[in-house]
């Protein structure tokens, strides 16, 4: 199982180990793991469409998975009320050497964020609102354009 | 034959709604023109038409606003994803 979406807290060292177990070949694995920025943030609630968010992030990992020679991958996105600090999604690669498994986690990131439909609602002592998209994270994505 | 239409987060507070099921009228062959053809019922589906940047999906596969719709498809109307 390579990807899932979940309201549950995900254990960051037990997946890199799972992700690499039994495979002695794997000589690199690199994971970014993405929080719930604090400051005037009180909560935030992640939304997403059900029927999609699976089909997408296998399609992205099945993208990367062309791109690179990886011996696994495993992405988790969080859904639900998050607090300040809480973890939203990992995604962990590993590979032979360390340069894919570092192209692969950053493409896949990228184009998590803008292709995959998660929507985030930050609560704040002023009310909620919604968090708008980010011009960079399309020019993140325009990198990988070949 | 119908279609089933979804909204998702600041569209779906701004509609009232999480989605409907729609009689596909005539004419209507592509997600442009189903958009255009809900925002013509007048406020607050006018959203649809002002929304900056809106997304749209048939059958769970993000596409253009000249994609075909048919019946029995299942297309969503969403702002610019924010996950990650």
């Amino acid at each position: 199982m390579s990807v899932s979406v979940q309201e549950a807290d995900f254990d960051v060292g037990a997946e890199i180990a799972a992700l690499t177990a039994g495979n002695v070949d794997a000589g690199a694995v690199a994971s970014f793991v993405g929080l719930v920025r604090g400051g005037t943030i009180e909560a935030m609630t992640l939304e997403h469409y059900p029927a999609m968010t699976g089909k997408a992030l296998d399609d992205i990992v099945a993208e990367a998975r062309q791109r690179w020679e990886l011996l696994g991958v495993r992405v988790i996105h969080r859904v639900g009320r998050l607090l300040p600090g809480d973890r939203i999604v990992l995604v962990a690669v590993a590979s032979t050497h360390r340069q894919a498994a570092f192209e692969a986690c950053e493409f896949i990131m990228d184009y998590l964020k803008t292709r995959a439909p998660f929507w985030k609602r930050e609560e704040t002592a002023a009310g909620g609102r919604w968090v708008d998209a980010r011009d960079s994270d399309d020019e993140a994505l325009r990198r990988w354009a070949e | 034959m119908t279609v089933r239409i979804l909204y998702f987060a600041s569209l779906r507070e701004a509609l009232g709604t999480s989605g409907e099921t729609l009689d596909l009228p005539p004419g209507v062959a592509t997600t442009g023109a189903l958009r255009d053809h809900i925002a013509a019922r007048g406020e607050p589906w006018l959203q649809l038409a002002r929304a900056k940047n809106l997304r749209c999906a048939v059958n769970q596969a993000m596409v253009g606003f000249d994609a075909a719709v048919k019946a029995g498809d299942e297309v969503a109307f969403f702002p610019p994803v924010t996950g990650g």
